[in-house]
């Protein structure tokens, strides 16, 4: 139906979007760092607390999807980084374990750790997951520590195909002040989309003062990383693939010129940032506008799906290897069998539907914004 | 390149076990309170009786508090695949990430969308949408519960791929041949095993109100359904799991040899009712008895295992020793399984090296050698026969006591239902039958563990059978990282556990009408 080359450009596509989708939803995590500064009382902090609640799973969903979705469609990713940098995803899953119950049983007596430990759980996932998130990532633009050689496999004393190169195994990432910047930018992000959503959600005068004041305060570290991240790569050595033989070699900027020769990406791209700044300037200049979320939400995933669009397509391997660039991974050498992924991209028909779904119950439960009465009269509040 | 410390497979599969088993302490309640609460409120939304609104909403609330740390440890069983099993990951990810990706972009999303208007949207939406998003969250559970165990059937019956050897990888031919009756079996049988464990909750927990004698009117509307639901369930877990044992039998007859401690293979095999194995029994081609004593239903093993009275059903040391009949021939010996095996994995080197010189003659002889022995591949890594022998008293033991728990459910369940409609006044006054519906809650968990144990520690040493033994499936991690992950799991995930007990209890002991 497809050529294989269309159909692994269409799953780094969609994994690129997972990945823009996710990190848009990780206002959650922003929004559990805020519980203790923003909320002046028990009751805001309640507040704060339903209102994030109502949502997380789906972040974490997202998380979990991101992760099958790359298993299914470059497998060999998933074996790689997985298993080579293993202290950095034990260290995501943990924060992430934390966060599931904190929800379910910050408020119920019996919860025999008390109340404060579970937001206490909260924050730390809202503070390494987003950093941590964002530092990996950035790893697909400055390269890791290891080796790929599938000869190994008839190794009857050691078979294992992908090794890595040190026994920090991940946790060297943040050794490498590029990765700090993009995790440091994932960081500030959330927390500003954090504000932008409880100013949109809520319906408590001192809540919103405080989320608009907390909007400037986390957008110009934001903005700070963020631009000190892109304009490093996109000045840096990037990591080109010779379309004919495969073979990996390091071009200068790189990943500028993927940027000019795809234009289609850097529209998106550019569409997405200019929304990320119009959410957040129309808030601090406006103070009636409400909507910023959704700006920064939408540019939020353009820009991040385009970033990983510049790190995966036009002939760049996706996640260096640095020791052996020849070990390197690309959308070719990682991905499914093409059976596999037309098989999956058959359910990825599903997608749009799933959307439509998750659109249609939002909306039903969301006709007004939420405030402390609200929450006080719901028998499952937090 | 390091060599893999034997202790790094063992300490791998401890951790794997530990969270497997923690993860499935929460989501067999989930898979049966998700129906039975569905159950209810829709009793509720035909009759209006604001009373089942109120039954509803209680269990639904510990549905709530056991959802949540069933997502905490669910998270890291996805992952686990990759960091700590990433040689598994990459042999068989072409197959094996498919179900996992489509579990969380059809399952996790449907679960995590109607589970919060289950929650919070009783006063936000209509009653029919209400009811329809409880149906759907369990729907969607229960679709995610599919999807992971056709992948975890897969493993032990692996079917629809092919080996290439350019890629040194299994990948997928045929999709639909994954959803095999093996896989179907076996989600049957966990889901419906599942709903007991839900319904032996509710049971225990409403007995306990009766005992208590506070909300009786309640607890008595709780027991309806719970009986009867745990009575259906029971009953079609048995069928079941006759079926499990059936495909067992045609495609992992060593793990069925050890469910039933045999060692050597008989025409008309008994089925053990009641055994005790012998601890002397060392190796399994001596002649030490492997039981102490047994009580056995003549032919019964013959006919579950083949559907035939008399049928040949192998032992031990007939599987490693080979050369007895089956519907595809003989057999061979482990011997052979392992000349063969070692001939693959010779050739899949040979045909590296021969496409490295580009010398496509040699290659493509290689390549037939390999694909001609590609059927026993995993037992090249094997040193001899004794590794392909699962931990037998273990499984053995297991299997037994799941199945005579399985039994005991079935009449703890019909009595319930019969009193529940036909005598209420029995029901509230007999302590005795009471306190055994309280004390079977743990019952109903420890069957579901044990049957999982049979499932995976009668697979030894397969990660997927004949293909991959556990050894040749790991990450290239140290052994102590390892087993710092492992007591950081086991920590954690103990804490959120007594946490979880504690307030459940709680939210139990303040009863329906708190909420």
């Amino acid at each position: 139906m497809f050529t294989y080359s269309f159909l692994q450009h269409y799953w780094w596509f969609i994994i690129s979007l997972l990945a823009g989708i996710l990190t848009f939803l990780l206002f959650i995590q922003g929004g559990q760092t805020m519980l203790f500064s923003l909320a002046k009382s028990e009751d805001e902090r309640r507040l704060l607390v339903n209102v994030l609640g109502r949502k997380w799973e789906y972040t974490f969903t997202t998380l979990v999807t991101f992760g099958g979705a790359f298993f299914a469609s470059f497998p060999l990713f998933y074996s790689t980084s997985f298993g080579g940098a293993y202290w950095v995803w034990m260290a995501i899953l943990f924060c992430f374990i934390i966060q599931a119950v904190s929800y379910e049983f910050q408020s119920k007596p019996g919860n025999t750790y008390g109340k404060t430990t579970y937001l206490v759980f909260l924050f730390i996932n809202g503070l390494l997951g987003t950093i941590l998130i964002g530092a990996a990532v950035a790893t697909f633009f400055t390269g890791s520590d290891f080796l790929v050689n599938k000869g190994n496999i008839t190794n009857q004393l050691a078979p294992v195909i992908s090794q890595w190169g040190n026994e920090w195994h991940g946790l060297e990432a943040l050794l490498n002040l590029r990765n700090w910047a993009l995790g440091l930018a994932v960081f500030f992000l959330s927390r500003t989309s954090a504000s932008l959503f409880f100013i949109n959600r809520l319906n408590n005068e001192n809540l919103e003062k405080r989320s608009r004041k907390a909007v400037l305060v986390n957008a110009l570290p934001f903005l700070v990383f963020f631009l000190t991240f892109v304009i490093w790569t996109l000045l840096a050595e990037g990591f080109a693939v010779n379309p004919e033989t495969g073979e990996v070699y390091m071009e200068k900027y790189k990943y500028f010129f993927n940027l000019i020769q795809m234009p289609v990406v850097l529209v998106l791209f550019l569409l997405g940032v200019v929304a990320v700044l119009w959410g957040i300037g129309g808030t601090i200049l406006n103070e009636k506008f409400k909507k910023g979320i959704w700006f920064t939400g939408v540019g939020t995933i353009l820009a991040v799906c385009s970033l990983l669009l510049l790190a995966g397509y036009n002939n760049t391997a996706y996640y260096p290897a640095t020791p052996d660039l020849q070990s390197s991974l690309t959308i070719f050498n990682s991905s499914s069998s093409e059976f596999t992924l037309n098989a999956m991209t058959i359910v990825s028909v599903l997608i749009p539907f799933v959307l439509a779904y998750i659109f249609y119950a939002w909306r039903s439960m969301e006709k007004k914004r939420a405030d402390i009465a609200d929450i006080n009269s719901d028998d499952h509040a937090y | 390149m390091e060599l893999l410390d034997v202790s790094l497979v063992s300490w791998s599969r401890a951790q794997f076990s530990l969270t497997a088993m923690y993860h499935w302490i929460f989501v067999p309640l989930t898979l049966g309170l998700g129906v039975i609460q569905a159950i209810m409120e829709t009793i509720y939304y035909r009759t209006g009786d604001e009373k089942w609104k109120q039954v509803t909403k209680f269990w639904m609330t510990l549905f709530g508090v056991n959802f949540a740390i069933g997502v905490a440890t669910g998270i890291i069983l996805e992952f686990q695949f990759g960091t700590n099993w990433s040689n598994y990951s990459w042999f068989v990810g072409d197959i094996f990430g498919a179900p996992l990706a489509i579990e969380g972009i059809l399952a996790f999303f449907m679960e995590a969308t109607f589970i919060s208007i289950m929650f919070f949207g009783w006063n936000k939406v209509s009653k029919g949408f209400h009811l329809a998003s409880t149906w759907l969250t369990i729907f969607g559970a229960t679709l995610s519960a599919f999807w992971i165990l056709v992948a975890n059937a897969w493993m032990q019956h692996p079917v629809g791929m092919e080996f290439n050897p350019d890629t040194v990888r299994n990948e997928m031919v045929d999709f639909w041949a994954i959803l095999s009756p093996f896989a179907w079996n076996k989600f049957f049988h966990t889901v419906w095993s599942s709903w007991i464990v839900g319904a032996l909750f509710t049971l225990g927990v409403s007995a306990w109100f009766l005992i208590k004698k506070r909300d009786i009117d309640f607890a008595k509307k709780s027991i309806k359904v719970a009986a009867t639901f745990g009575l259906v369930a029971s009953l079609l877990t048995a069928i079941t799991g006759d079926g499990s044992a059936y495909t067992v039998a045609q495609e992992q007859p060593m793990k069925l040899a050890a469910m039933e401690g045999l060692y050597q293979g008989q025409e008309g095999a008994e089925l053990v009712a009641i055994g005790i194995l012998n601890d002397e029994k060392k190796a399994y081609n001596d002649t030490v008895n492997p039981f102490l004593f047994k009580i056995g239903i003549p032919k019964a093993l013959s006919f579950l295992a083949y559907r035939d009275l008399n049928a040949f059903v192998p032992g031990v040391k007939d599987i490693i020793d080979g050369g007895y009949q089956t519907k595809d021939g003989l057999t061979l010996s482990f011997d052979e399984k392992q000349v063969k095996g070692k001939a693959a994995l010779n050739a899949l080197a040979n045909y590296k090296e021969a496409k490295k010189e580009n010398d496509s003659a040699k290659a493509s002889l290689h390549k037939d050698t390999l694909m001609a022995n590609y059927e026993y591949f995993g037992y090249g890594y094997l040193n001899k026969a004794e590794d392909t022998i699962p931990d037998v008293p273990m499984v053995f033991y297991s299997f037994h006591i799941m199945v005579t728990l399985g039994m005991y459910f079935i009449l703890l369940f019909g009595i319930f239902t019969f009193l529940s409609f036909k005598n209420e006044i029995v029901l509230e006054k007999s302590k005795l039958l009471l306190w055994a519906a309280l004390l079977s809650i743990p019952l109903g968990y420890i069957a579901s563990q044990l049957g999982w144990l049979v499932a995976e520690f009668g697979r030894q040493p397969w990660a997927i059978q004949d293909v991959l033994p556990l050894k040749a499936s790991i990450s290239a991690i140290s052994t102590q990282s390892v087993q710092i992950t492992f007591f950081m799991f086991l920590i954690l995930f103990t804490a959120l556990l007594i946490a979880e007990i504690r307030i459940m209890l709680k939210q139990i002991k303040n009863g329906p009408h708190h909420n």
